[in-house]
């Protein structure tokens, strides 16, 4: 086994497209489910209303690229407020289900023959990133630095990706220490305690929605730009899961738990896979087929998931004091 | 009495105005905070509240009282907004507050406590202080981003909740998790953060229970203290000394309904009060034969048995 | 706290799966393609296979390939990797009296490592020309027949949730548990159907016991909270879909038997012989289920423990043990009703991943944590996404149901048969 090879890709691969839509998701997702306690069980709704805005725009309607971005950004908010208005009343669990259900009315809509014309069915859209890649000011060629390994687009997209990351890092960093973020994880530990103390609550709700959503927004225009097509199916309900994994993974309600669970879950994702491959191809492991061997990947994301909530619910960088509490 | 002086003012004035009122479910008082009108709210079969019509007097400390189910906390839900009445209407301050939602209610200066007491467990003791503050600017979006729009702000904050803190000698646990606390404490640290909104009327549900007599002691303190600072205070209790002790008038409930309103000592003497408790208590041998007898010792008989079951 | 070592759930975990394990080792047989494949199979309005018809697949880079629909209606083409596909039925090779379909050819994608399922619509027949009527009469039976599907799958969750306020995600998988627990002992052990159901859904029942008292219980004991738990059951989703995946293979495999049935006509409403015995049992267990809740000793303790666990401890019922007997039918249920599922749109490892949402949807309109609530949800979620199709097009039907779930919740949010919870 050449764990050279192991190694290089596994890092490449932390810090490729999907571990910064993994990133971004995950920062949306921490500023609903890790702060203010709403269990959104749709982001991957979020991220495809962006993609989709985006591409529609450009795509079918044939308008201005940056046009595109604001439809997407705006139709992400639209979503929140759609989702908010009927489910932001109700408890958590309900709002997990009715979330979850919106992002697979979604999916099967984008999808569907009737709309085809628009959103391209099962296919998607393609032909809408010409704008993004010419402004990159990297020239044609692959480019090394240290394990990384990846051509000038990818490189630019890696900068820009990641540029995003930190700024919503820090702008999720300014919100939370402030009394904004008091409210908020206020409202994560007992809404109606919040609300008898004279707070919206209702409104800081949608407000966290919509913030949270607009993160997952931006995972949605990375994901679409990275791969210069949207197609309906990846934004199924596991993208959804496994942005919480990331979260999770990293410490939800922790500015860089995002960042760490994204870096950490992709790097061992495609670290399984490719030794679980070359396991298989140099004849180590001969039970199973290498197909078979990519989905056992899956498998241990799920038992991954199950043994960190009731081992490390806290993440990597929580406290396991603060969340022993609910315990009593 | 730590400060029985200071107190005085407030309450002989109470007491004065409160005087000469007749002692009937109901009755119209001089100067009304809250009024309420046919306010009904049934689950499913059950009536748990029907209140015919209820004054709760201004600058006074008045005790709403009642044996377990009688409805007195879904009332409370009821005239701050977190349950939606059948029927009925009420007003606060001469305004109409039905259907407004719970943080309006709440700004306008009717704060209440719950009776499963609800600390912000993963907030520290300060920061659920620094919450109750209303109109923060920092609480806002967009200003809450930049801080210096918002530190001034937060610095006098945090010497009002230090001083609170201070008197509820809860100052030890200043920057340890709510969650952390034990369960008088955080009666007390409930207390303590409604009081940072600044309220006119403040609405305790069972503030005593599982407060150990020590506290009480500094606890009614406070409550008295409230009334000093002009405040209305209006308290559901189950221990009889704490009631007799601070409040100014007694409305006691059962089954859904006012039946007997008063001053402490006269309402605890009256029959359909005692009945009313003794009807709803199962464990009432001792009590029952009490009664039967026909001895006079129907205050003592309350404290025992209302007392303890929270 | 109890002192729970990972060896534990790891051991559990392997030995609710190790049965299907064998599964596996022995169910060389079939056609199942390892890898990416576009496959369906073919019928007619009234369920019946279509023989002998070309279906050819091509993509843009110059690949070709095709199969012919053989006796079950069944046919499959291996494509050499992801990526679109268009499928394009033969018309001439229709049998004649069937309408061609309204879409061909069909554009698909493939994923990675799995099958892509296509299904041809082909028109009625035309001696048989439906009037709206008629057709709202067979869609009527046919939702009530999904309706009861998901009943048994929407009872246990329902009592799950009441009982320990669990919202479990990993449903849908003893559904599938149960269809693949059943289709192994069908094909590969050769029982009748009949008796490997009744095995596969006592198989179901155990998968439950193991579940509880593996998993749940312990998390409880460690005074794990509700969301965590939640958490929980989606990792334990994934890794059993997953699992399945890769035992039992991407393809959809029927039952050995009863599989291809003609319809029996009753006036406008056509159904096969097993449709109808299975919906007889499915609504005489549902209706035992019900009667056991209201009249027996434990039906009355289970509703004392979704109503108020602590009350009822306290009153000397014995919680735990009320929480296993529901985590032992509802999986059975569960199980059961994943083989009805089976038997319409055959066996394969997606199946209670797909239906989980309509189980919620069904669930939730009831009201959470009421048996009776779901009962009535999941009839409504069945017949109007059936009816819905009179209207809309049947690729959105499941859109319109999750929608009715919303706009219920938005009116009200306890569900059509739950309570509020209270404040203060
Ligand atoms: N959400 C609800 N659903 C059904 N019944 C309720 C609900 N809330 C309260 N009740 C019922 O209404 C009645 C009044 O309850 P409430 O909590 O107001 O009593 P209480 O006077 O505060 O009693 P305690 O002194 O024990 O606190 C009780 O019989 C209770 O069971
Ligand atoms: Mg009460």
């Amino acid at each position: 086994m050449d764990w050279g090879f192991i190694f290089t890709t596994s890092l490449s691969s932390a810090i490729g497209i999907s571990s910064i839509v993994f990133c971004l998701g995950a920062i949306g997702l921490n500023i609903q489910f890790g702060y203010t306690g709403l269990l959104n069980f749709g982001q991957a709704a979020f991220l495809a209303v962006a993609g989709y805005g985006l591409a529609t725009t450009v795509t079918t309607l044939g308008l201005n690229f940056w046009l595109g971005i604001v439809v997407g950004m705006a139709a992400t908010v639209v979503l929140a407020l759609l989702l908010g208005v009927p489910t932001l009343r109700l408890r958590a669990d309900y709002l997990a289900i009715v979330t979850i259900a919106a992002a697979e009315i979604l999916r099967l809509t984008l999808r569907s023959v009737a709309f085809k014309d628009t959103f391209g069915g099962s296919d998607g859209l393609q032909q809408f990133s010409d704008a993004f890649y010419n402004l990159n000011p990297i020239s044609p060629g692959a480019y090394d630095f240290g394990p990384f390994k990846y051509n000038e687009k990818s490189w630019w997209v890696i900068i820009v990706g990641w540029s995003l990351v930190a700024l919503w890092s820090l702008l999720v960093f300014l919100l939370m220490r402030s009394p904004f973020g008091r409210v908020l994880r206020g409202i994560r530990e007992d809404e109606d305690a919040v609300r008898s103390l004279g707070k919206n609550v209702y409104w800081y709700k949608m407000q966290a929605l919509i913030l949270g959503g607009l993160g997952g927004a931006f995972a949605g225009f990375m994901l679409a730009l990275g791969q210069s097509a949207v197609s309906p199916d990846a934004y199924a309900t596991n993208l959804t899961f496994l942005i919480y994994v990331v979260l999770i993974i990293g410490g939800a309600a922790r500015v860089f738990g995002p960042i760490l669970g994204a870096l950490i879950f992709s790097f061992l994702f495609q670290f399984v896979d490719v030794v679980l491959d070359q396991a298989v191809n140099t004849g180590v492991i001969t039970f199973m087929s290498s197909t078979q061997a990519a989905q056992v990947r899956l498998v241990m994301v799920g038992v991954g998931l199950m043994l960190l909530m009731i081992y490390r619910p806290q993440g990597i960088l929580g406290d396991r004091k603060e969340l022993q509490l609910d315990a009593r | 009495m730590p400060d029985e002086s200071s107190t005085a003012i407030q309450r002989d004035a109470a007491v004065a105005a409160l005087a000469d009122l007749a002692r009937e479910p109901g009755v119209a008082k001089p100067d009304p905070i809250l009024i309420a009108d046919n306010v009904v709210r049934r689950f499913g079969g059950l009536t748990a509240v029907d209140v015919e019509h209820v004054e709760v007097q201004r600058g006074a400390i008045t005790a709403l009282i009642g044996p377990n189910g009688a409805g007195k906390t879904t009332f409370f839900n009821l005239l701050t907004g977190f349950d939606k009445v059948d029927e009925g209407s009420w007003t606060y301050n001469g305004k109409s507050i039905e259907g407004v939602p719970p943080y309006k209610v709440a700004r306008m200066g009717m704060v209440r406590t719950f009776q499963l007491t609800k600390v912000l467990t993963r907030l520290t003791v300060i920061e659920n202080m620094r919450l109750g503050a209303t109109g923060q600017r920092g609480e806002r979006l967009l200003p809450s981003i930049v801080k210096a729009l918002w530190r001034g702000q937060e610095r006098e904050i945090t010497e009002r909740a230090d001083d609170l803190l201070r008197r509820f000698k809860l100052d030890t646990k200043r920057e340890d998790f709510a969650g952390s606390l034990s369960g008088g404490q955080r009666k007390l640290l409930e207390m303590a953060r409604s009081l940072m909104v600044n309220p006119e009327l403040v609405m305790l549900d069972e503030p005593m229970a599982g407060v150990n007599p020590a506290l009480t002691q500094s606890l009614l303190g406070h409550v008295k203290d409230l009334r000093e600072l002009g405040m209305s205070v209006l308290f559901v209790e189950h221990d009889m000394d704490m009631v007799r002790d601070i409040s100014d008038w007694v409305i006691v409930m059962a089954q859904g309904k006012i039946i007997a309103e008063g001053p402490p000592h006269e309402v605890m003497a009256d029959t359909r009060v005692i009945d009313a408790y003794l009807g709803a208590h199962h464990d009432q041998s001792l009590a029952q034969i009490a009664v039967d007898e026909g001895l006079d010792v129907p205050v003592e008989i309350l404290e025992a048995d209302g007392g303890d079951q929270t | 706290m109890v002192h729970w070592p990972v060896t534990r759930i790891i051991a559990l975990l392997v030995a609710a799966l190790g049965l299907l394990g064998t599964a596996a080792v022995v169910s060389a047989g079939p056609a199942n393609a390892e890898g990416e494949a576009v496959q369906g199979t073919l019928r007619d309005l009234a369920g019946a296979p279509v023989v002998g018809v070309t279906i050819t697949v091509t993509n843009d880079s110059g690949f070709e390939d095709s199969d012919v629909t053989n006796a079950e209606g069944a046919w499959i083409v291996e494509v050499p990797g992801p990526g679109q596909y268009s499928v394009l039925l033969d018309e001439e090779t229709l049998p004649d009296g069937t309408t061609p379909p309204t879409v061909n050819p069909i554009t698909t994608s493939a994923d990675p490592g799995t099958p892509r399922f296509i299904n041809f619509r082909l028109g009625e027949r035309e001696r048989n020309v439906q009037t709206r009527w008629d057709r709202a009469a067979q869609l009527s039976v046919e939702g009530l027949r999904f309706g009861l599907v998901l009943a048994l799958a929407a009872v246990g969750l329902s009592l799950i949730y009441g009982t320990t306020g669990l919202t479990n995600f990993a449903h849908g998988e003893i559904m599938t548990f149960g269809a693949i627990a059943t289709w192994f002992f069908n094909v590969n052990l050769g029982i009748n159907l009949i008796g490997a159901a009744v095995l596969g859904v006592i198989t179901s029942g155990i998968f439950g016991w193991v579940q509880e008292r593996g998993l749940w219980r312990p998390l409880r004991r460690r005074g794990t909270g509700l969301i965590a738990m939640m958490i929980v059951s989606i990792g334990f989703a994934l890794a059993l879909a997953n699992t399945y995946l890769i035992i039992f293979g991407g393809a959809s495999r029927p039952y050995g038997d009863y599989d291809s049935q003609a319809g029996i006509e009753f006036g406008a409403v056509s159904l096969t012989p097993k449709d109808m015995i299975s919906m007889v049992i499915a609504a005489v267990i549902l209706a035992l289920a019900g009667l056991a809740l209201l009249k027996t000793r434990m039906g009355k303790a289970t509703r004392a423990v979704a109503d108020n666990p602590a009350l009822a401890a306290s009153s000397g019922i014995d919680v735990d043990r009320v929480i296993l007997v529901v985590w032992i039918t509802g999986a059975a249920l569960a199980g059961l009703g994943g083989v009805m599922l089976a038997m319409t749109q055959q066996v394969s490892y997606l199946m209670g991943t797909q239906t989980l949402l309509l189980i919620f949807a069904a669930v939730t309109l009831g009201g959470l944590g009421t048996a009776f609530g779901a009962l009535v949800g999941s009839l409504v979620v069945g017949m109007l996404i059936q009816l819905s199709t009179l209207w809309i097009n049947p690729e959105l039907k499941n859109v319109g149901a999750l929608l009715v779930m919303i706009i219920v919740l938005m009116v009200r949010p306890q569900g059509i048969l739950g309570r509020r919870s209270r404040v203060g």
